[in-house]
């Protein structure tokens, strides 16, 4: 697997508290991967060490083969979308753009303009008239012109209403259509992760949990419902990520790479949330111990 | 030409989902020799959906040679389905709604007889899961 990032033992401390501890993750090139995890298991951090805005206390990091923000060169070939769209509000649209051709050497100024033609957004008009999703619009747009290999987002819809979210979205799919770049989304919004991205990690209290390609987790999980049973007695390749139980009934989710046959089960394929959900619910509770301080303040 | 569409609640994955939107247009003859799909990029700024996803899922309608990929062209349906399969359509269609009308006449409600459906469906095609 050819990679974007690779982070090995990552930790960032602030003071006596760890924002992310020993993490150790690699993110394929060549897909737009979604990075999910409840309050606190460090993605922002991690993505922020990624773009170079934070350096680490531990551990070892490494984007598109060089260290973080290291010289200019490497700058260039990392866009980045922080979670609250950094614009600013007292500059026009147009102001915005000048500032993205002046500072980066790889700007597209007829990629910028297209994409503000095709927002319809007035290059007179100031970012702070804009509305949210214009501002997250904008942002997307001085991101996307600098035409980097590598494009991190970090919670880049979650203020955003539906439809905002969902045209900011189609934008970010046909620049990849277009493009090829690598992506990295961190969002909470699971299914618009299933919608966009082709690649999963789960992170919890900064360890990766699940990662791989959507449509290979989808296809190795199930629901089994049955007459009660321990989960204990069933195959060794099928692991329980989940176990309910009723008096008389029982449902699971596992994993299990080939085809679950006993006919005791009623098997349902299970949903992206409610895969998500379930790892971590598990991580919750393998973790909960050992990870008490690394959780950080919600 | 064919709109897709996302339902994000079923637990089939989204490549799995298009592939079956085309076989099921194809198999209700919506879908004919010739006909266009819309191009990766189309589906992309339309559905907001990953566009190596749809290219896996024209890449496995390919494979089972529903349609053909011409280079900077497009991808096209390679054959109208066979038609004796939509005429088998109408009678058994009539047969299935002979059936739930003696269904409800028996008195099954609605989600009893979509659980009896799909029991059986499961049943009689004798596999697991994919």
């Amino acid at each position: 697997m050819t990679t974007v990032l690779e982070a090995e033992g990552l930790g960032k401390r602030y003071g006596r508290k760890w924002a992310l501890r020993d993490c150790t993750v690699q993110i394929p090139s060549g897909h737009v991967v979604g990075l999910v995890g409840p309050n606190g298991a460090g993605k922002s951090t991690l993505l922020n060490v990624a773009a170079g805005l934070l350096a680490p206390s531990s551990g070892t990091i490494n984007v598109l083969g060089g260290a973080p923000a290291s010289d200019p060169k490497q700058l260039a070939r990392v866009g980045y979308v922080a979670q609250d769209p950094p614009t600013y509000s007292g500059l026009s649209v147009a102001d915005h753009l000048r500032l993205g051709a002046h500072l980066n050497p790889t700007w597209d100024e007829d990629m910028a303009l297209r994409r503000v033609e095709q927002l319809g957004l007035d290059p007179r008009q100031r970012a702070g008239k804009l509305s949210g999703g214009q501002r997250a619009q904008l942002a997307l747009t001085l991101a996307v012109a600098k035409r980097p290999e590598f494009l991190i987002l970090d919670e880049p819809v979650a203020s955003l209403d539906s439809l905002a979210r969902r045209e900011f979205l189609q934008i970010l799919m046909e620049t990849v259509s277009e493009d090829r770049v690598s992506v990295v989304l961190s969002s909470h919004l699971v299914a618009d992760i299933e919608r966009v991205c082709d690649y999963l990690i789960i992170l919890v209290a900064s360890r990766v949990l699940l990662a791989g390609d959507v449509d290979e987790l989808l296809a190795s999980h199930h629901r089994l419902i049955g007459p009660r049973r321990d989960p204990s007695s069933l195959p060794e390749s099928q692991v329980v990520i989940e176990a309910s139980h009723t008096d008389r009934q029982t449902t699971l989710l596992v994993r299990s790479d080939g085809p679950v046959i006993d006919p005791v089960w009623s098997i349902e394929p299970v949903s992206l949330e409610d895969l998500v959900l379930a790892y971590m619910g598990q991580g919750r509770t393998n973790h909960a111990a050992i990870d008490v301080d690394a959780k950080g303040e919600r | 030409m064919i709109e897709f569409y996302l339902d994000t609640k079923t637990g089939v994955s989204p490549y799995l989902q298009i592939v079956q939107q085309v076989r099921r247009a194809l198999k209700l003859g919506l879908l004919r020799e010739g006909d266009q799909l819309p191009t990766v990029k189309e589906v992309v700024g339309r559905v907001a959906i990953n566009p190596n996803t749809v290219s896996k899922a024209y890449r496995e309608l390919e494979h089972e040679g529903l349609v053909t990929a011409r280079a900077g062209v497009g991808t096209f349906v390679a054959q109208t389905q066979s038609d004796s399969s939509i005429v088998a359509q109408g009678p058994l269609r009539h047969d299935l709604e002979k059936w739930m009308t003696r269904a409800r006449g028996a008195g099954l409600d609605d989600e009893s007889i979509e659980a009896l459906f799909r029991d059986c469906f499961r049943f009689s095609s004798k596999v697991g899961v994919a």
